[in-house]
């Protein structure tokens, strides 16, 4: 898309858009939000870069290689996060009981596992995204 | 025959395992059941714990990371899988294109 007020206007808005899905994604247990809206988020803020910059600089950007890696690496951590907890002798997935610090209640460090889930959460869901409109908008522009 | 021999295996097998679901249905709770523990108390147990238990004032996160965090992981697996179709089917398509 070659128009000098959507290049200009977007390159406005994506930064602020990705510190809010950050935002979304590192305060999803103290306020509405969390990973599945904060990656959404996120990835809503690449697919505004790509279609106004076109694939390749945004696939120069966020490679094919780095965004499928991330999606399946974080429902590793998710599972390894998971995992803590059998290794503390608690079941599968346990929060606070398995020794993840519960900080003070209200600030950015507590909740135990619940912001690490969501920021693995937010990755995997902004990366699949991403990996869906990148793989179907390459078919796209190969095929016409 | 050989050949469908694997076949048959995963037949059977796959046979045995609806009958183990079947099995795990027919001791659930019958639907709608007022005595049920998930219409009595889990609610309000939820609201009235999720502070003290996770320690995060946002008692959805709390649910959907902590108490229910097998199903949010078994989303992230739905994610996974969806990306892996969609993709498979999008390369074949694109190699079947160039041959």
């Amino acid at each position: 898309m070659d128009d000098i007020v959507v290049k200009t206007v977007s390159r406005v808005v994506i930064p602020f858009a990705l510190v809010y899905g950050c935002y979304v994604v590192f305060h999803g247990h103290l306020s509405p939000g969390g990973g599945f809206p904060g990656g959404a988020i996120l990835a809503a803020a690449v697919v505004l870069y790509t279609l106004v910059y076109g694939l390749k600089r945004a696939s120069a950007k966020v490679t094919h290689r780095v965004s499928s890696r991330l999606e399946s690496g974080t429902l590793l951590v998710y599972i390894v996060i998971g995992a803590v907890g059998i290794i503390a002798g608690r079941t599968f997935l346990t929060n606070l009981s398995a020794g993840f610090p519960a900080g003070r209640a209200g600030s950015v460090v507590s909740g135990g596992m619940i912001p690490l889930i969501s920021v693995a959460i937010g990755l995997k869901v902004g990366s699949t995204l991403v990996t869906l409109f990148h793989a179907m908008i390459h078919d796209d522009s190969e095929a016409s | 025959m050989k050949p469908n021999r694997p076949k048959a295996i995963l037949i059977v097998l796959l046979g045995a395992l609806f009958l183990l679901l079947v099995y795990g249905i027919l001791e659930m709770p019958t639907a709608g059941n007022r005595n049920n523990p998930a219409h009595r108390e889990i609610a309000q147990r939820y609201l009235r714990r999720a502070e003290q238990d996770t320690n995060a004032p946002n008692v959805v996160n709390s649910i959907i990371t902590d108490y229910r965090a097998l199903d949010t992981l078994g989303e992230a697996a739905v994610l996974f899988t969806a990306t892996a179709a969609v993709l498979t089917v999008l390369t074949a398509l694109k190699t079947g294109r160039r041959r």
